[in-house]
Parts: structure tokens; sequence; C-alpha cells
């Protein structure tokens, strides 16, 4: 019940932000959104929410705590890609990392902040969560780190914010 | 004062879409095609977008009422962008994997024997 | 002229380059790639078509538009991988 509840809220706010016209929402307006997101919420409740934990404010805002380094990572990631396109210096491979993850959301997570974080693209995932990652330039000390802290010298920090975002 | 802003951001944008095509001319295999692919053009819509955003906010500033729907809606196109990219990205991937397309030039490949 | 049309001439630009790697690839993933690339410069080129116009209606259109495109690419990449539909 607390989860079909959460997804009309979530698809009225949805609604209420896709009327706004400058002025304040009309009446048939309102009553024609709460009549569509609650069927939107009977129809989708069992795919947008899996689990009461990802309803917690907390949740949301280390989401948004999230945002500014990723979208600075993410800067880095263009030039160096801009980089590489100008003068055609690549050493690409595929790697193997073992993140520890646990649930498919913050797996989910992992996965596109790889593709769009510095030099990699994340290709395949096994049934052991082991994710397979095309990595642009593959550095040769890469082979001689552990096989636990390989995770941590690809893609830094982001297995803890998806572990803290995700679980 | 506000049209500078809007010329730099469009200009970031170009610039990264542009860089997107070439590197898709430029590189040899799929793999790499991708990484040039889809961050480029992610990073340049980005700019794109927020030029649209700051535009319809400086006419909403300016008293035309109806522009704010210009920039919410903007807003909700960048994240369409932003959530679908990737994971386009991620499925073709693994697609040319799985059907036979191998990295050129690949100093290693862990992936290597699963190919089922 | 206004700042945005002349941006949408680069952008269109740009979507008659990658259309020569979508034509030209060897393989099939690299012309699934092409199309991709040309799909999301498509959406920025609606945005700022909108913006020129000062019509929300573009940007609606860009916004199915994404999420259509996003489920072509996941359908062409499923029938790669030889799953049935």
């Amino acid at each position: 019940m607390l989860v079909f509840i959460g997804t009309t809220v979530f698809c009225f706010i949805l609604w209420l932000l896709f009327t706004f016209n400058g002025n304040v929402w009309q009446w048939d307006e309102i009553s024609a959104g709460i009549i569509f997101s609650i069927i939107a919420g009977a129809i989708s409740r069992k795919i947008v929410i899996k689990e009461y934990k990802q309803l917690s404010p907390k949740k949301w805002l280390l989401f948004i705590a999230y945002l500014p380094r990723f979208f600075y990572e993410m800067a880095k990631a263009n030039f160096d890609v801009a980089y590489r396109v100008i003068t055609g210096k690549i050493n690409p491979g595929i790697v193997k990392l073992s993140p520890n993850l646990k649930n498919n959301l913050s797996l989910t997570i992992l996965a596109n902040s790889i593709t769009l974080t510095p030099g990699t693209l994340s290709v395949d995932v096994d049934d052991e969560k082991n994710l397979y990652v095309h990595w642009i330039n593959v550095k040769p000390e890469f082979f001689e780190v552990s096989k636990e802290c390989k995770c941590k010298y690809v893609c830094s920090t982001f297995p803890d914010w998806a572990r803290r975002i995700g679980e | 004062m506000m049209w500078e802003i809007i010329y730099i951001l469009l200009g970031i944008g170009i610039f990264f879409n542009l860089l997107a095509s070439v590197g898709l001319l430029r590189f040899p295999d799929v793999y790499t095609r991708l990484h040039a692919g889809t961050k480029c053009t992610t990073f340049g819509s980005i700019f794109i977008a927020s030029a649209a955003i700051a535009y319809g906010l400086w006419r909403w500033y300016d008293g035309d009422k109806s522009m704010i729907s210009l920039a919410i809606h903007s807003f909700f196109a960048l994240i369409a962008i932003l959530v679908t990219n990737p994971t386009g990205a991620h499925a073709i991937a693994r697609a040319a994997y799985r059907s036979g397309v191998m990295p050129k030039k690949a100093v290693t490949d862990e992936l290597g024997g699963k190919n089922d | 002229m206004n700042v945005f049309m002349l941006t949408l001439l680069f952008i269109i630009l740009s979507i008659i380059v990658a259309m020569i790697r979508a034509i030209l690839g060897p393989t099939i993933p690299d012309r699934v790639v092409g199309l991709d690339t040309v799909n999301t410069l498509v959406i920025a080129g609606m945005i700022l078509f909108g913006a020129a116009k000062n019509e929300v209606i573009y940007i609606d259109v860009s916004i199915v538009y994404a999420l259509l495109s996003f489920i072509t690419t996941v359908l062409i990449a499923k029938y790669l991988e030889g799953d049935k539909l």
C-alpha cells in the first residue's frame, strides 16, 4: 500500500510539473492529474519501487550530494576523450572488476557511472555480479594491483557511493 | 549579459557534439567508438539543454510567464538523455561482444572464453 | 539570425558526419553506434528548435523521442545477441 501511495504521489508531482505554464493550475487539470496518477500508480507499483528502503529521503539526499562529484568526473572524462580523439593514442582492453555489490539498483548506478566517467565503458555482467569493463587506456601498473584493490584503482570511490545510495 | 552566458553554453555544446562525430570516424573499433559516441554527446547535450533552460528562465524572469514551461520541459529532456544514453551504450557493447565482434588492438581481454 | 538556429546548423553538420559512420560501418554494431549518436543529436536539435521558435511542443516531442529511441536501441541489441524478441 505504501508503495502504491509513493508511486502515485511521484506521478502526480511529475504531472504538476509538466502542466505548469506560469499560472496557478486550474481545477480540471488537478482532478485529471489525480485520476491519471492513480491509474499509473496501480499499474506500475511493482516496477518503480521494489523495496521500502528506496522511499527513505536519506537516499535521495545522498543521490543529490553525489551529482556534483559525478559531474566533475564526467567533465574530466570528456577532456580525456577529446585528447584521445585528437592525438589517436589508445591502449584498449577489457578488464574484470569485482565491486561486491548486492542488489541490482546499486549495480545499475555503478555501471552507468562507469560508462560516463574517464576512459571506461561497462560491457557485461555475470551471475556473481562481476563487471567487465572496456578501458580505453590500460595502464601497465593495473596488473600488479591485488584483486581487491582493482575496483578502487579503476573507478575510485564510485562503488562506495553506489553502495550507500542503492543498498 | 544573459546572451553571453547562452553563447558560451551553446559553444561548449557544439564543440563536444562535433568532437563526438569526429571521434566516431577516427576510432578503430566498436568499443572505442562507443566511448566517443556516448560520453561526448551526453556532455554536449547537457550544455545545449542548459542553454535552453537558461533562456527559458530568463524570459520568465523578464515577464513572459509561459516560458517557464520551456525550462521545465528541457530539464526533463535532459534527465531522459542522462538516464537512457549510458544504458543504451551498455546494451550495444554487450550485444557487440556476444555477436562476436572482438576489440581490436586490445592488450588484455579478461572476458574471453565466456562468449556463449 | 537566431543563435539557436545557428547552433542547429552545427548539430546538423555533426549528424551528417555521424551518418557517414552509420553508412560505412564494417560491422552491424558499428552502424548501431552511429544511429544511437544520431538519435542523441536529434534530441539536442529538437530542444534547440523549440527554444528558437519559443514553442514548448517540440521539447515534449524530444522527450518522447528520447524514450522511443532508447527502446529501439535496446531492441536492436537484443536482436544482435540472438535472443527471441
